[in-house]
């Protein structure tokens, strides 16, 4: 149950533009330990920017 | 063998649902019948038809890793599950198109709009989402523009390029165009609207500053913000200080669009982008799920006929014959252009594995076309007199109800003055009449359905302005991001000519850019409100045929590649699907040009108009020298647009065929797919 809540919670933020913060530091320590990681505000203004900033493509008709 | 018994059964009740809405005439078909047998046709085709697409066209490797893999950061490329990343890509692609395209078609009946998109779909429209997920994950998840540069050659991709931009400037007139036609004259759908600028903005704030990066949190503090602007909305519109100070003329609308545009789209993203797409896109998909459920609590009959007499054309909402217009009117719902920059935007970054495509490209169009078909059974389940009071220009049925009643009595859809009364009244609406664009005709149709299930009569005009708004939220939305999008594209392609405009560092390049792209969708706009005709009658064909030709450019492209994998024996998946579109578009785009009906053809209506002016005569609807020199220049500019969007895809043609020729001269595949190996993880 509570897997499931957790998997519309990600489609929820996912759907607008904001991927999962634990998998980035998952990524981060598995593949660049020791390096400065972005903090969860520094990470959702960077993916917000990203995906409103108009490098994305529009959004469908 | 045993496996396949429950598909066969499927496909049995699919096809005797499909035989009931077809041939039934004379009695009211229910509109579930049309649900069961779309949702039937569109299960087998996923489990039979996207396997095979899978298997034997592109043979899928699960085991060959994605650029999410390959190329995995954390950030734009993330390996992702897929029920989290259908959602991702369906929301990224549901959008007002399947919604209007359906109701417009509606004209016609429900028949042949409701074979189109599920034939379409099937065929063409879930092919092309589906191939180019394909061709763009095997390439870093590269853009359309990109794959068709890579594939075709350098000038190929620049003029698609171009192509995209100028379909981005129609769709985003169109959508601005269905916003004033949905809130002129209207001050509590006005109200309700204007007040998520400050609700979004407040969220801004409250992401920005208070809670960052509660997404969940701020959309449910803007959800009660909107549902109180609804509710207050109704005190607004009826007193007699603030109703006025809402109540806009279109013209006076459409500047004010054209204003927001610009200055909206140069804002900072968290202030009024970021947080009203939250808003609108949890709004979209809860409206969606809504209306699925609704229709079915409701299992309503459908009035509208299966075919009117407007199949031969000389329909009031949009002209032309059923051939080949109504291919290019409902333009979302089955098969869409714009989806192709979707598959090669970000959600190829995101994929986990090659097996999962068939379900996210192939099944989230699925999705998209089931809703269309609901779209469609909305406008169907309406009495065809309040369709056409609402969908015909007020050229045609003047603007009371006694003329509205008697024009469209005279079309064959009896209906009285009362009734067209009583409905404006019961969705809380000045008038009905003349609300072309299909968006107040969908929300007539929600709020039936949605205050059957909730509310009772009571509730009409309640769900009326929530439907109104939902559309107009996630149209601004569009809008905004799109005019940005608009703004690289444009900087990318005067920077062929001009490199400084590249630069990101200097704000000039940007501005200008900007500029260039309002005043485009801007221009489109201001001609479709102060059209005579109503504007969705001539705009929403051109869109229709730019999508539609932008939607055989993706499949040209797909068509290549595959002749480049030397998987020429099942080039016909995407190559049948190219022919008909083009022979669609092009057929459209040329009736458009040089058709001798002055209500179908740009250069015969331009003169008639232009022989007239010669005498001096002045031909209805214009009232002046002035409008009638405009009604000419306007005209001529459509045409000039659609003879590039033909020269369009014609080139892209020619690169297409020459690129098969070269791959078929060769023995080994000449695919320019990026190896697996070739960047190592980070």
């Amino acid at each position: 149950m509570s897997a499931l809540l957790a998997t519309l919670r990600q489609a929820a933020r996912l759907m607008v533009g904001m991927p999962d913060y634990d998998a980035y530091l998952r990524h981060m320590g598995e593949h660049h330990p020791g390096q400065p990681v972005m903090d969860r505000v520094a990470f959702f203004r960077d993916r917000q920017e990203a995906r409103y900033g108009g490098r994305n493509g529009g959004r469908c008709c | 063998m045993t496996r396949h018994i429950p598909w066969l059964i499927l496909a049995i009740i699919g096809a005797v649902a499909l035989w009931v809405v077809a041939v039934s005439r004379g009695e009211a078909v229910g509109a579930l019948w049309i649900v069961t047998a779309a949702l039937s046709c569109f299960l087998v085709a996923y489990r039979y038809y996207a396997l095979f697409i899978g298997r034997a066209v592109m043979r899928l490797d699960a085991a060959r890793p994605t650029p999410a893999i390959r190329r995995a950061d954390g950030l734009d490329y993330v390996a992702t599950d897929r029920a989290v990343l259908f959602g991702h890509h369906f929301a990224a692609i549901a959008g007002a198109g399947p919604l209007v395209g359906p109701v417009l078609a509606a004209q016609m009946g429900y028949l042949p709009g409701t074979l189109w998109i599920i034939v379409g779909v099937v065929l063409a429209g879930a092919v092309q989402d589906f191939m180019v997920l394909f061709i763009s994950m095997r390439r870093d998840g590269k853009s359309l523009g990109e794959l068709i540069r890579m594939e075709m050659g350098q000038v190929a991709g620049t003029i698609a390029l171009f192509g995209a931009f100028m379909i981005m400037v129609i769709i985003l007139a169109v959508l601005a165009l269905i916003v004033v036609k949905a809130l002129a004259e209207s001050p509590w759908g006005m109200f309700t609207v204007a007040a998520t600028v400050p609700l979004a903005m407040l969220m801004g704030a409250y992401t920005r500053w208070i809670r960052p990066g509660r997404i969940g949190e701020v959309s449910l503090l803007g959800l009660v913000g909107l549902l109180a602007a609804i509710i207050y909305g109704q005190a607004v519109a009826a007193s007699p200080v603030w109703g006025p100070i809402f109540t806009f003329a279109p013209l006076t609308l459409c500047w004010i669009l054209i204003g927001y545009g610009a200055v909206a789209s140069v804002l900072p993203v968290w202030l009024l982008l970021a947080p009203r797409d939250y808003l609108s896109t949890f709004l979209k998909i809860g409206a969606i799920a809504a209306l699925a459920i609704g229709i079915v609590i409701m299992a309503p009959p459908l009035r509208m006929p299966a075919l009117t007499q407007f199949v031969g054309g000389n329909g009031p909402v949009w002209a032309g014959g059923l051939f080949p217009f109504l291919f290019i009117t409902i333009a979302c719902g089955a098969v869409s252009g714009f989806h192709a920059l979707i598959s090669s935007g970000t959600t190829p970054k995101l994929i986990a594995s090659e097996a999962h495509a068939p379900m996210i490209g192939y099944g989230a169009m699925l999705m998209e076309a089931f809703v269309a078909i609901m779209a469609l059974v909305g406008a169907s389940i309406l009495d065809p007199g309040i369709y056409f009071t609402m969908n015909s220009p007020a050229a045609l049925i003047g603007t009371d109800a006694a003329s509205a009643s008697a024009a469209v009595t005279a079309l064959g859809f009896p209906i009285s003055p009362d009734l067209i009364t009583q409905t404006a009244k019961d969705v809380g609406e000045h008038s009905i009449i003349s609300r072309a664009g299909g968006a107040p005709t969908l929300a007539v149709a929600m709020a039936e359905i949605f205050s059957h299930v909730v509310g009772g009569p009571a509730m009409k005009a309640f769900w009326y302005h929530f439907a109104i708004l939902f559309e107009a939220l996630f149209i601004l939305t569009a809008v905004d991001a799109g005019t940005r999008a608009g703004r690289f594209m444009l900087q990318d392609l005067i920077a062929l000519a001009v490199p400084s405009f590249k630069r990101t560092s200097s704000q000039i390049p940007g501005f200008i850019a900007t500029g260039l792209c309002v005043t485009a969708w801007g221009f489109f706009l201001y001609q479709g409100v102060t059209d005579p005709l109503g504007g969705v009658n001539t705009l929403w064909p051109v869109f229709g045929i730019s999508n539609q030709m932008l939607a055989a450019v993706a499949l040209m492209l797909s068509t290549a590649v595959l002749f480049r994998m030397k998987q020429d024996r099942y080039a016909w998946v995407t190559a049948l699907p190219t022919a008909w579109l083009l022979i669609c578009t092009l057929s459209a785009g040329w009736l458009k040009l040089a058709s001798a009906d002055p209500k179908v053809g740009f250069l015969a209506h331009a003169a008639r108009f232009s022989e007239a002016a010669a005498r001096g005569e002045l031909l209805s609807p214009a009232k002046s020298m002035d409008e009638m020199n405009r009604i000419i220049f306007n005209d001529r500019v459509d045409a000039a647009l659609v003879a590039l969007f033909l020269a369009v895809v014609l080139a892209i043609l020619g690169f297409t065929i020459r690129t098969c020729l070269a791959a078929r001269r060769r023995v080994a595949p000449s695919m320019q797919e990026i190896p697996a190996a070739m960047v190592p993880a980070e």
